[in-house]
């Protein structure tokens, strides 16, 4: 089954013209008809478009030119519901974006075009990408492909799902705090969140615009490389994306880990840590060692207080982000008599539980009185977690830890407890904090129900190309990623 | 460490977010308890410590001042929800 392919084996059952693009995407759409009622990864897909599309690869494939700057030509690759796709709905997994249409294409968007890709879909989120559950979608939830009863992660849940329920070959998301590699641990798949300022963010509707970065789910490491590979690089339209050159990811995994440094933080032994996802991750460090890795502890003191930072930083700035959505320019409107009203009544009507509670948390740790005690304590610890940081980074070469404290949980289980849900984002949120890049690498599965496992690899900022040698190499010598649920 | 009680009201009024009384409620309590965990960040001294606004911090990046093509005028108005001479319509501002 073509749907059930990595990018890299699509392309070149493509080259050899094996196949078409169009039986590629065909495939994709059968197993969404097929499993999309159960997991409901998708908000919306245009089927006749991206059979157009397909045909228009095939037509370049048929002219059998090898183009090595098309490495995703014919390959079938969706977006979450955050990303403008020009022509296609956008709504951030929201009401109040009512009917918008993107007038443009996000740069991530327009390189993977350009690389050839079909872009199709709307993927399923937590509504302006905050939550860790899928479950704060205007659109319903989705459900985890290895148990529906279950949370896909969040908030990319939809990417996450529809990867591992190979309804597509690749997928974009985004992660603030967790919601790339979260997802990715939560379905077994595989989930990296470049450094900050790695890849454009031009196109991207902003939740916290110091921590969001765009990221890539795949089935396997030698896919996310090549598909970071197409979306990073500077970018004018980003002032925030960095000017450096993108490495050949590809080139750099050669399978040897021999003599690089891998630390494991004493502090992420924490209470809550599952104890079949400790002995998963505690198997993988001692693989690392048996291929030739040094593993030496080392210490993220201020671990403790990543989230309580996290959660003033990346709420202020949604406030503030989030202040464009009252309903003059675009979305849905609520009349009123006068601006005020009709901004309050937009708003109320528009946006869902947890994007409320996270407005008024940022607004209120911005306000007057409040801002020393709360936001700039806040940015300041946050220079204390980046320090922590950079000090283990001079001794190791990537840190390794689970990428969540357990596998997922049930639907439901923390949906009314918004503090108890913000703790399990306690491995991935000091990432983006830090402004470094990370890697969720399926490692394992508990027994009973069987669920899957990730490992997390944290690299150093532009390190990518470490990391992904780094878990390559783990990954050459596991099983665990092609292992597939049964829908 | 006990939470600062949070005017709700208030809050909602900067934010200019329209919340029913039961919205109220719940969000208030759910708040205290949040803003109760956030304390633990006093724990920690902070005095000589930089703020961090950016991991990356890049500073006045510029384009070249030179004339280019912008969103079309119908682009820039096709998702208003309202729209009159080409332009958003909204509520009367001065009577």
């Amino acid at each position: 089954m073509l749907n059930q392919l990595t990018i890299s084996d699509l392309a070149t059952k493509l080259a050899r013209r094996e196949v078409s693009a169009r039986e590629a995407m065909q495939s994709c759409l059968d197993q969404i008809a097929r499993v999309d009622g159960k997991i409901h990864a998708f908000i919306s897909h245009d089927a006749p478009d991206a059979l157009v599309q397909a045909e228009a690869a095939d037509k370049l494939l048929a002219q059998n030119i090898r183009d090595p700057s098309r490495p995703l030509l014919g390959v079938p690759i969706a977006v979450k519901d955050v990303l403008a796709v020009k022509g296609q709905p956008l709504n951030c997994g929201s009401k109040i974006l009512g009917k918008f249409i993107s007038p443009y294409d996000a740069t991530t968007v327009e390189k993977l075009k350009a690389a050839g890709a079909i872009v199709f879909g709307r993927l399923n989120m937590d509504e302006f990408a905050m939550g860790s559950s899928t479950e704060n979608s205007a659109f319903g939830i989705t459900r985890n492909p290895w148990d529906t009863t279950r949370i896909p992660g969040g908030s990319s849940g939809g990417s996450a799902a529809a990867v591992a329920a190979d309804e597509c070959l690749a997928a974009l998301g985004t992660d603030t705090g967790g919601s790339i590699r979260q997802p990715a641990a939560l379905c077994g798949c595989v989930g990296l969140k470049p450094t900050y300022g790695r890849v454009s963010r031009y196109g991207l509707v902003a939740f916290a615009s110091s921590l969001d970065q765009i990221g890539t789910f795949t089935k396997d490491v030698r896919d996310a490389a090549t598909m970071l590979g197409v979306i990073a690089g500077h970018d004018p339209r980003d002032s925030t994306s960095v000017p450096q050159l993108v490495p050949d990811y590809s080139a750099g995994l050669t399978g040897n880990v021999t003599g690089l440094k891998l630390g494991l933080p004493k502090e992420y032994l924490i209470g809550g840590l599952d104890a079949e996802v400790k002995a998963a991750v505690d198997a993988a460090v001692k693989q690392f060692e048996k291929f030739g890795a040094e593993i030496v502890e080392i210490s993220l003191p201020h671990t403790d207080y990543a989230i309580a930072t996290y959660y003033i930083v990346a709420t202020a700035e949604a406030s503030a982000n989030l202040a464009r959505f009252d309903g003059i320019r675009y979305g849905a409107r609520v009349e009123g008599h006068d601006p005020v009203e009709l901004y309050s009544k937009t708003r109320g009507a528009g946006f869902g539980a947890e994007v409320k509670r996270r407005i008024i948390l940022g607004t209120y740790v911005l306000s007057s009185g409040y801002y020393d005690a709360y936001y700039l304590r806040a940015q300041k610890v946050r220079t204390l977690i980046r320090n922590d940081f950079l000090k283990a980074f001079e001794k190791v070469d990537a840190i390794v830890t689970p990428t969540s404290p357990t596998a997922a949980f049930k639907i439901g289980e923390k949906s009314d407890d918004p503090l108890q849900m913000y703790l399990s984002d306690i491995f991935t949120i000091s990432c983006n904090l830090a402004g470094i890049c990370g890697i969720s690498v399926p490692c394992g599965f508990t027994q009973n129900p069987k669920l899957p496992i990730g490992l997390q690899l944290l690299g150093k900022p532009f390190g990518e190309e470490t990391l992904l040698k780094i878990a390559h190499a783990y990954e050459m010598n596991t099983t665990w990623h092609i292992q597939k649920p049964v829908i | 460490m006990a939470a600062p009680e949070i005017d709700i009201k208030y809050v909602a009024h900067l934010a200019r977010l329209h919340l029913t009384p039961d919205e109220e409620k719940k969000l208030g309590e759910q708040l205290g308890g949040i803003l109760g965990y956030i304390e633990k960040l006093k724990e920690l001294d902070v005095t000589g410590v930089e703020p961090t606004a950016h991991a990356v911090p890049m500073v006045n990046v510029t384009r070249a001042d030179e004339i280019r093509a912008s969103l079309p005028h119908d682009d820039a108005l096709r998702n208003a929800p309202a729209k009159a001479n080409g332009l958003f319509m909204v509520p009367k501002i001065v009577e």
